[in-house]
């Protein structure tokens, strides 16, 4: 890394703390923690005494970690996919291209601040839940290890699709159709909220490629007694099976985005811009 | 930092047949202009002439489909970072960074311009020397989504001066200001051209504008520079530039003429006292525009040959 290099990188991670830290302020986006939290906890609240089928362990205690997972793979592909498109349309990144470095100063600014961003999203939960349900955690200091390595890893699978899928999209509000469906099918088959095990067996298979169902497996190997992974797949956590397949995807991302991101990066121009706004005017008439 | 830069009296952009095609469509049909260090051009030109096309091309952010292209030495489609430390660009945005405020969001963007700081251009300019110039110290620290147009569009000019560039470029920048907030951004062009010597390259619709801008103008009409001199060159290249208007026992005439006073003199030998009502006036750069733009768009129609004959 060059000395301009490291010096956008800093910035960019300033940038980063910055959209952070107004976002914490911003009664928008607190909004938005708390609803998502509330809902979460809620759901859980209501089926706190059903029993997980063939086990001892009650359904928040399984639930609770396959949602932390999900929110993880959802939040940080769909969060950045929809700031990439917005900005792409607003001319903050053109601002960033108009710049020595800009850039690499802004990328590194969005992998910071949604990084950042997905503490506030775990944690209003994860609290609330420790202290509503028992028995949440059973692994001790291990569990929480694994919780991180898992966090941090699924983090790295994601969020450089996020951006690629931010980068691709003709449009914001192509982001819906083109990211948030599939996402969202996705979720709906990695085990979450149902085994996997009770789908038919190609989709078990098409699961098995995307890393959602990995890091809700990695999550629940956090959270869950050993006894409990004969409820998985195979009966084991396959731990080795979900380091391989998430830094698979991290490999394949790393590769992925810095070329997608720097083909937009060329695209980027200020009639592009201009476009997007009589567009989004129009969308507003 | 080693860098092949140019000559202090080299052009700051040379352009030499720029052409740009979209599909079957040509938007520039071969551009030739110069921008001397320190210079002020203007680049007029009715709505689809190509403007926003020219300026993007200098500015890197479109490759152009043919002709020869130097901007501070450099061919902008292959500048690299150091040559974007050197040139500025307001850029029209219209809602980014809404929940940054003026203070915050200059200081982060300026950063960038650190590393390429010299001791006769230190860089970046300093945040409240920026704020004051553009007038926004009052604003600093409001959230940018609650600045009004104007307010907004000088934070746009802060950001692309904050790096002290060398060359500055300038798309419409006052479109939508209201009076005020126009001269107060003339007098921030002039300040910039006559003590930071910045060399400045913008469009506009306003003649008005650019006349009081601009040390030269350059007009753009159908993918071609049409002409190219001060307003005053301009105004005096189009025939009969002068209007004289009289009465006389209440019936109004009106001559066009190249040279207005023994026109003027010979109306008097004629008609003495009688004549009421006066006027003379030269002709305007809008005229001027008008001659040249309509010129080019019946060029444009007619065969060659016609055209040809028609200048």
């Amino acid at each position: 890394m060059t000395a301009a290099t490291a010096h956008a990188v800093r910035l960019g991670v300033r940038r980063g703390w910055t959209e952070f830290v107004q976002s914490l302020r911003s009664p928008q986006d607190q909004a938005f923690y708390v609803v998502t939290a509330l809902g979460t906890l809620v759901f859980l609240w209501v089926n706190r005494d059903d029993r997980v089928e063939g086990t001892s362990l009650l359904f928040p205690t399984v639930a609770l970690p396959s949602i932390l997972g999900a929110l993880l793979a959802f939040g940080v592909v769909i969060g950045p996919a929809y700031a990439l498109a917005m900005e792409r349309e607003d001319g903050t990144l053109l601002r960033h291209k108009a710049l020595p470095h800009g850039m690499q100063g802004y990328v590194t600014g969005q992998l910071v601040y949604h990084s950042l961003g997905l503490v506030p999203s775990l944690v209003t939960i994860l609290l609330p839940g420790l202290l509503l349900f028992d028995g949440l955690m059973s692994g001790g200091a291990a569990g929480w290890a694994t919780l991180a390595w898992v966090v941090v890893l699924g983090l790295a699978a994601t969020l450089p699709w996020g951006m690629v899928l931010g980068a691709v999209v003709p449009s914001t509000q192509k982001v819906g159709t083109w990211g948030m469906l599939p996402i969202l099918v996705l979720t709906g088959i990695s085990g979450i909220f149902a085994p996997v095990q009770a789908l038919w067996g190609w989709l078990q298979v098409v699961a098995q490629v995307f890393p959602t169902y990995w890091i809700g497996l990695g999550m629940r190997s956090a959270f869950l007694p050993d006894g409990a992974a004969v409820a998985e797949l195979g009966g084991s956590w396959r731990t080795g099976t979900t380091v391989a397949v998430l830094a698979a995807w991290t490999v394949a991302g790393l590769l992925v985005a810095p070329r997608v991101l720097r083909r937009m990066s060329r695209r980027q121009s200020g009639s592009q811009v201009e476009a997007a706004r009589e567009a989004a005017l129009q969308w507003v008439r | 930092m080693p860098r092949s830069a140019p000559l202090p009296d080299d052009p700051v952009i040379e352009v030499r047949g720029l052409r740009m095609t979209y599909g079957s469509t040509e938007v520039l049909a071969g551009v030739d202009l110069t921008v001397a260090p320190g210079e002020v051009v203007c680049l007029l030109g009715p709505n689809g002439a190509g403007k926003t096309t020219t300026i993007e091309v200098l500015e890197g952010f479109r490759l152009r489909s043919g002709g020869d292209v130097r901007v501070l030495g450099v061919d902008p489609a292959e500048g690299g970072d150091d040559w974007r430390a050197r040139v500025g660009v307001v850029l029209q945005s219209w809602r980014d960074h809404a929940r940054w405020t003026p203070r915050r969001l200059l200081t982060q963007l300026g950063g960038y311009y650190e590393p390429y700081s010299t001791p006769q251009r230190p860089r970046p300019y300093p945040v409240e020397d920026l704020l004051e110039t553009v007038g926004l110290t009052d604003a600093a620290d409001r959230r940018i989504v609650t600045l009004s147009g104007g307010m907004r569009r000088r934070l746009d000019v802060a950001v692309g001066i904050i790096g002290r560039p060398d060359l500055l470029f300038l798309d419409e920048p006052t479109a939508g200001f209201d009076p005020q907030a126009r001269r107060d951004f003339h007098d921030l062009v002039h300040r910039l051209s006559d003590l930071e010597g910045t060399s400045i390259l913008l469009t506009t619709h306003d003649l008005a504008e650019a006349e009081r801008l601009a040390d030269r103008i350059l007009i753009l009409a159908g993918g071609r520079i049409v002409a190219d001199g001060s307003a005053d060159e301009l105004t005096r290249r189009v025939a009969g530039s002068s209007e004289v208007r009289w009465s006389i026992g209440g019936e109004r005439f009106v001559h066009a003429t190249a040279d207005p006073t023994p026109f003027v003199r010979r109306l008097f030998e004629q008609h003495g006292d009688a004549v009421a009502d006066l006027e003379v006036h030269r002709a305007s750069l809008e005229d001027t525009y008008i001659a040249m733009v309509g010129r080019q768009g019946a060029g444009a129609e007619a065969p060659r040959p016609l055209a040809g004959s028609v200048r």
